[in-house]
């Protein structure tokens, strides 16, 4: 098992016949991913890799049973983008574009919230679940399926842990990175809720950052509702306040957000906190035991 | 992106949210005459991107146009120190000038994007405590703060106005006044990608007339693209150069004040590589992600940033190759480092994609790298090139 993304998953890419979009796809489709269409609208009817490219969203939901998207339009359009993949009923949207407006994902995240879907980042690595398929960025041969699931604010940092992981043999029911933004589609909680439930997933690891409060919220929802075991890390322990490091999401603002907080927040309700990101996959090992 | 206090009240100006009357002024002899024209008691303000200015002696006031002149020389050219500048402080180049006013009431009002899973929206916050930094009134009285969400995504509704208004505490004839302001502010909000709005005293004057006391907007940096006027409003001699110059070559690039230069693709795993620096007992000299693709100019410029921090003596490079691959990217450092003439000890880690085809071009090259395969052991490794 798995959570969101399973081998009944059937992926529509958004701006397939872009740059960014047709690269993940070969990508994604040579991990084993089932890409069943592509959207570019004014390409409708065009065929990429023997994919099908229609002009929106709802025929490939309607002609090819298309139930998750992946998103690579740029920041301009991809609020729009995701709305549609909303409209046309699709559960799992992985947004990949950085730079959208926060008020954008504020208008996006008010419609979301009405429906069942889940939208995924944006400004994030995407979702890979080893032995059904991937959409996003994270880097192929990294993965080995198993049994520890993952949720992650950042990009290259994830990939790094997953590939620790892999090193020691530890395989993954499906990694997440939710996105570096201040308003991000799914939270920590969200697809804590979901690991939680899913059978095959023994231990959860946490990775987040400065900025805002999803893991004290997170923290919040541990200690009431979660029995699986938990490893976390958090990045920007030595990040001056401030500044925007990097991602848009992580600022330490009025003294709140730091490292050092939201660790405390962690360990107060049980979570494995390692302060060095190397010990991450050693820590899970030592946990699972 | 951040602006000036005058810049800020010239944008309420717009949204007819009055303001005291005034002007700003880069010459003490602007500033009198511009006292002379107000033809009253005046303040003289310091224009940085901090706050905490009246503190560091960066406000003045004055009764004479000859006076404002000479509180303007003093302020103009000064090295202002506030607990948001740092010890090294921000140099004055701009005052503004503007009528004192006779306060009944200091209030505080401002707009935040709320990042809280049962908000995700813009707030508006107020308080009777004008004057007071907002996190601090939170921190020591949170029932005091009037919170009320602009839902759906920045709207007004008359209903917020009065939340805010009676609230406050605020006769009756007094609220539909605060309420116009609020629905302005919501206006300016959402029409410019703020992400940040605070006027911070609100006043109340004996005459019964609101006033921007003093105005703070910080922008949304996503949403610039759309907001072209915006851009003119950048002051960059406010910001660090060699940032500028990072931002400019796409290069996500904070000073800090360790040592040890980093270089990172992405800005988690950069993050973590300061802290790893610190756990092996070094401080680190920057944040730098040279972002997900990691090109070979990306990879030069961002060598050319941190070298020229002169607090740099040693380098750490690490960079997980995903889509990228570990060899390109060690053609890229092997190349950059002989173009600008790399002489400071430099440790590379490479993890990920042809990862040995990687290491072995680094060792096959002419220069002097250090090799690092773990994670930790490269920062060790960085920490001990310092002596």
């Amino acid at each position: 098992m798995s959570i969101l993304l399973d081998k009944n998953s059937r992926i529509v890419v958004q701006g397939i016949t872009g740059g960014e979009g047709s690269f993940h796809t070969k990508e994604a489709v040579s991990f084993g991913s089932k890409v069943v269409a592509g959207v570019t609208p004014g390409k409708g009817g065009v065929d990429f890799d023997g994919i099908p490219v229609y002009n929106r969203v709802i025929d490939a939901v309607e002609k090819e049973g298309a139930n998750a998207s992946g998103i690579y339009v740029p920041a301009p359009f991809a609020p729009d983008a995701v709305l549609e993949a909303i409209e046309a009923g699709i559960k799992l949207i992985v947004c990949m574009t950085e730079g959208i407006p926060a008020l954008e994902m504020v208008r996006v995240k008010k419609v979301l919230k009405t429906t069942d879907s889940y939208l995924i980042g944006p400004n994030c690595p995407g979702i890979t679940t080893p032995d059904a398929g991937k959409i996003g960025f994270m880097p192929n041969f990294i993965h080995k399926k198993g049994n520890v699931g993952l949720i992650s604010r950042s990009g290259t940092l994830t990939y790094e842990v997953i590939n620790q992981l892999t090193e020691l043999g530890v395989g993954q029911s499906t990694s997440i990175g939710i996105g570096g933004d201040p308003i991000v589609g799914s939270s920590f909680v969200d697809l804590l809720d979901l690991f939680e439930n899913d059978p095959e997933t023994d231990l959860v690891i946490v990775i987040g950052e400065i900025g805002g409060n999803a893991e004290e919220e997170a923290a919040q929802f541990v200690k009431e509702k979660m029995k699986k075991p938990l490893v976390g890390f958090i990045a920007g322990q030595t990040a001056p306040p401030g500044k925007r490091m990097g991602h848009a999401g992580a600022i330490i603002s009025g003294g709140k957000g730091t490292a050092a907080e939201k660790m405390k927040a962690w360990e107060a309700v049980g979570i494995n906190v390692v302060e060095n990101p190397a010990d991450i996959g050693t820590k899970v090992l030592s946990v699972l035991k | 992106m951040k602006i000036h206090e005058y810049q800020a009240k010239k944008i309420l100006k717009d949204y007819d949210i009055p303001i005291p009357q005034g002007d700003v002024a880069d010459t003490p002899q602007q500033a009198k005459e511009i006292a002379k024209r107000i033809g009253k008691k005046v303040a003289i303000k310091a224009q940085i991107h901090a706050g905490g200015r009246g503190k560091g002696g960066g406000i003045k006031t004055a009764s004479s146009p000859e006076e404002a002149e000479k509180a303007a020389r003093e302020i103009i050219g000064m090295n202002l120190v506030t607990h948001q500048t740092g010890p090294q402080g921000k140099e004055v180049k701009k005052v503004l000038i503007e009528e004192a006013l006779d306060i009944e009431k200091e209030l505080y009002l401002g707009i935040v994007v709320d990042r809280s899973k049962d908000q995700e929206q813009p707030v508006i916050m107020a308080s009777a405590a004008g004057g007071m930094e907002i996190e601090e009134v939170a921190a020591k009285t949170p029932e005091q703060i009037i919170k009320v969400g602009a839902n759906p995504v920045g709207s007004f509704s008359a209903y917020q106005g009065r939340k805010v208004g009676y609230g406050l505490g605020l006769d009756k004839s007094l609220v539909s006044k605060v309420s116009r302001i609020v629905e302005m502010l919501l206006k300016i909000f959402v029409e410019k990608d703020v992400s940040l709005l605070e006027i911070n005293p609100l006043v109340l004057t004996k005459d019964g007339e609101f006033f921007a006391l003093d105005a703070k907007m910080n922008f949304d940096d996503d949403g610039l693209y759309r907001q072209k006027d915006l851009k003119e409003l950048r002051d960059l001699s406010e910001e660090e150069p060699l940032e500028v110059d990072a931002s400019n070559a796409g290069v996500n690039y904070i000073k800090l004040d360790g040592n040890v230069g980093c270089l990172v693709n992405g800005a988690g795993l950069a993050m973590a590589t300061m802290d790893l620096i610190k756990l092996a007992g070094g401080e680190p000299a920057n944040f730098l992600d040279v972002g997900g693709g990691a090109s070979a100019e990306g990879i030069e410029k961002a060598f050319r940033i941190l070298t020229s921090d002169k607090n740099v003596k040693a380098i750490l490079v690490n960079i997980f190759g995903g889509i990228l691959r570990c060899d390109r990217v060690a053609d890229g450092i092997i190349e950059a480092a002989s173009k600008i003439n790399l002489t400071l000890p430099m440790v590379v880690r490479l993890q990920g994609t042809n990862v040995e085809e990687g290491r072995k071009l680094l060792k096959e090259s002419n220069l002097k790298f250090e090799v690092a395969e773990g994670l930790f052991e490269a920062a060790q490794k960085a920490v001990a090139l310092l002596d």
